[in-house]
């Protein structure tokens, strides 16, 4: 019998484990070890976030759903991988720490023949002072929806800004990135049109100035560089999309921004020019920047080797190409395809976990020398896909022997679709559907705008909207495994 | 005297200048936003293409 020990129970964490498990059968084993008791679908998060959706509605207890998996749970965090075994066993294994209420703090150890490593992002407040508290956890300044609690929070403060607008006081609304090098700006995105579409229907939004803080070098980057899209015979940049949204909904923007310091009601900055500036707020939803969750590794004689198997920010290095070049170099088969470690090939990364090559969008910096560009977006659909391939490596390693081919799922040859919702009414909402194809841009394949304009476009409107709501139902009930889930793609 | 034209989708360009270099929908595109039989056709054709897009990418 064989252990496969998978790291994370998020989106890419639970697609590698309850996949393996069903392909695996009872012969072998499957052990998710993750700090939280829930599943939390974070897409929706943001409905959760204006107070639209409650908590109940967006997670589900783990346990239940990997008993009838017949997969092993540790509510847990990892804190160490020994891939080589210790002086007295050759035998890998990872040591954990248990989250639970009745085992918090206690450590255990748990040997595996192969450990996939799907721990997600630590989300790093504390990069930014003021946007976090110190000690990890997000401060008081701001508000987040990058949790489900985070979000039950933020709808609270929502109420209280319309409150206060009914009463006639003005609220400034401050959404974006808190960081020059923040991921996930679609979620932000998201959230501030969900905000001024909630503002709308409060009959508040003249008493709302709204303000668009963000990373990106242009509006519509998203992580990705932005993207083409085939409108009306022209080829369209996201920037027009992006600005004509922002335009339409009386929202103004600030652009290439590293968010430097975060006070109560104000944020100071530094933008792509070297300029410092401030901007004063009532509300802010500010995303943090993301950062491995930093586990150790040590080899078998007690070394510390977190070095070489992960990079500077906590991500575990893959079969990617990680010397440095300059941004003219970067080719799209730089992107891993397996996701395996180079150095031990029973460990794999999937999802936010494994370090990519490079960011995807052009790297720029202030003339202080401070960066501030987008890091690679690598969750929802990549990360599903990517647990999809990692857990058929796995399961074929195990059941073929150690020649077996691997599955491969690479970020230059892979779509993504996003739907950015503003309202949550079937008929009083619009979304922004967008699909983009590949995520990481091929120049070699697609020498014009690097990727296909045949599946990379996007538009406004209900459809997008009713796409948004048929997710958010379908996905939670395949992460359920009610029947019929592995019909559902990732 | 003439009167005055309002266009209401040009209002938001006197906000600032960068406001005003981009393009903004007029009654007719938002209308078709909201069309349900419209964008019960898009609703079809973004599944098609999205179907495909996640066919491509396994």
């Amino acid at each position: 019998m064989a252990r496969l020990v998978v790291l994370g129970g998020g989106v890419a964490g639970h697609t590698t484990a309850t996949f393996a498990a069903k392909w695996l059968g009872s012969e072998h084993e499957v052990v998710v070890v993750t700090p939280n008791a829930k599943w939390n679908w974070i897409p929706s998060n943001i409905w959760v976030g204006v107070g639209q959706m409650k908590k109940e509605e967006v997670t589900f207890d783990l346990a239940p759903v990997y008993a009838k998996a017949g997969i092993t749970y540790y509510q847990a965090k990892a804190v160490s991988l020994n891939p080589e075994g210790s002086e007295s066993s050759d035998k890998p294994f990872v040591t954990i720490e248990y989250t639970s209420a009745d085992k918090a703090g206690q450590s255990e150890t748990i040997e595996y023949d192969y450990i996939v490593n799907a721990t997600g992002p630590k989300l790093n407040f504390d990069a930014t002072p003021g946007l976090g508290d110190g000690n990890g956890q997000m401060g008081n300044n701001t508000v987040s929806v990058c949790t489900a609690d985070h979000a039950v929070h933020a709808s609270h403060k929502l109420a209280e800004a319309i409150e206060k607008m009914k009463g006639g006081t003005r609220q400034k609304f401050l959404i974006g990135t808190g960081h020059g090098m923040c991921t996930c700006q679609g979620a932000a995105f998201e959230y501030l049109f969900n905000i001024e579409h909630e503002l709308k229907k409060a009959g508040v939004r003249d008493m709302a100035d709204m303000k668009w803080i963000s990373n990106e070098s242009f509006l519509g980057d998203f992580g990705m560089g932005g993207l083409h899209m085939k409108v009306g015979g022209y080829v369209v940049s996201s920037k027009l999309f992006a600005e004509s949204l922002f335009v339409e909904r009386g929202v103004d923007w600030l652009i290439g921004a590293h968010t430097a310091k975060v006070e109560n009601g104000k944020v100071e900055y530094e933008l792509l020019d070297g300029s410092k500036g401030e901007e004063e707020f009532d509300f802010a939803m500010l995303i943090p920047p993301f950062a491995g969750v930093g586990l150790k590794a040590y080899d078998k004689t007690g070394e510390d080797i977190t070095n070489t198997v992960f990079n500077p920010a906590g991500f575990m290095k893959v079969d990617g190409n990680y010397t440095p070049k300059p941004y003219a170099e970067w080719k799209a088969s730089d992107w891993p395809r397996t996701y395996q470690n180079p150095i031990y090939s029973n460990m794999f990364a999937a999802g936010i976990a494994f370090a990519p090559p490079h960011i995807i969008s052009k790297p720029m910096s202030s003339p202080n020398g401070t960066p501030i560009n987008p890091t690679p977006p690598r969750t929802g659909m990549p990360s599903g896909i990517i647990g999809k391939a990692v857990a058929h490596s796995v399961c074929d390693l195990i059941t073929k022997g150690d020649n077996a081919h691997l599955h491969e799922a690479s970020m230059a040859e892979m779509g993504a679709a996003c739907v950015a919702s503003a309202g949550k009414g079937v008929f009083d909402g619009t979304a922004a559907a967008m699909t983009v194809y590949p995520v990481v841009p091929d120049f070699e394949k697609y020498p014009g705008t690097g990727r296909d304009t045949d599946y990379t476009f996007g538009e406004i409107g209900l459809a997008g909207h009713w796409i948004k709501h048929i997710l958010h139902f379908l996905f939670i009930y395949k992460a359920k495994l009610n029947p019929g889930w592995t019909l559902i793609p990732e | 005297m003439s009167e005055k034209k309002i266009v209401e989708e040009e209002l938001n360009f006197q906000r600032d200048f960068k406001s005003a270099l981009t393009m903004v929908p007029g009654k007719f595109a938002k209308s078709m936003r909201t069309c349900v039989i419209w964008q019960f056709i898009r609703f079809l054709a973004i599944n098609i293409k999205m179907i495909i897009v996640v066919g491509k990418s396994h």
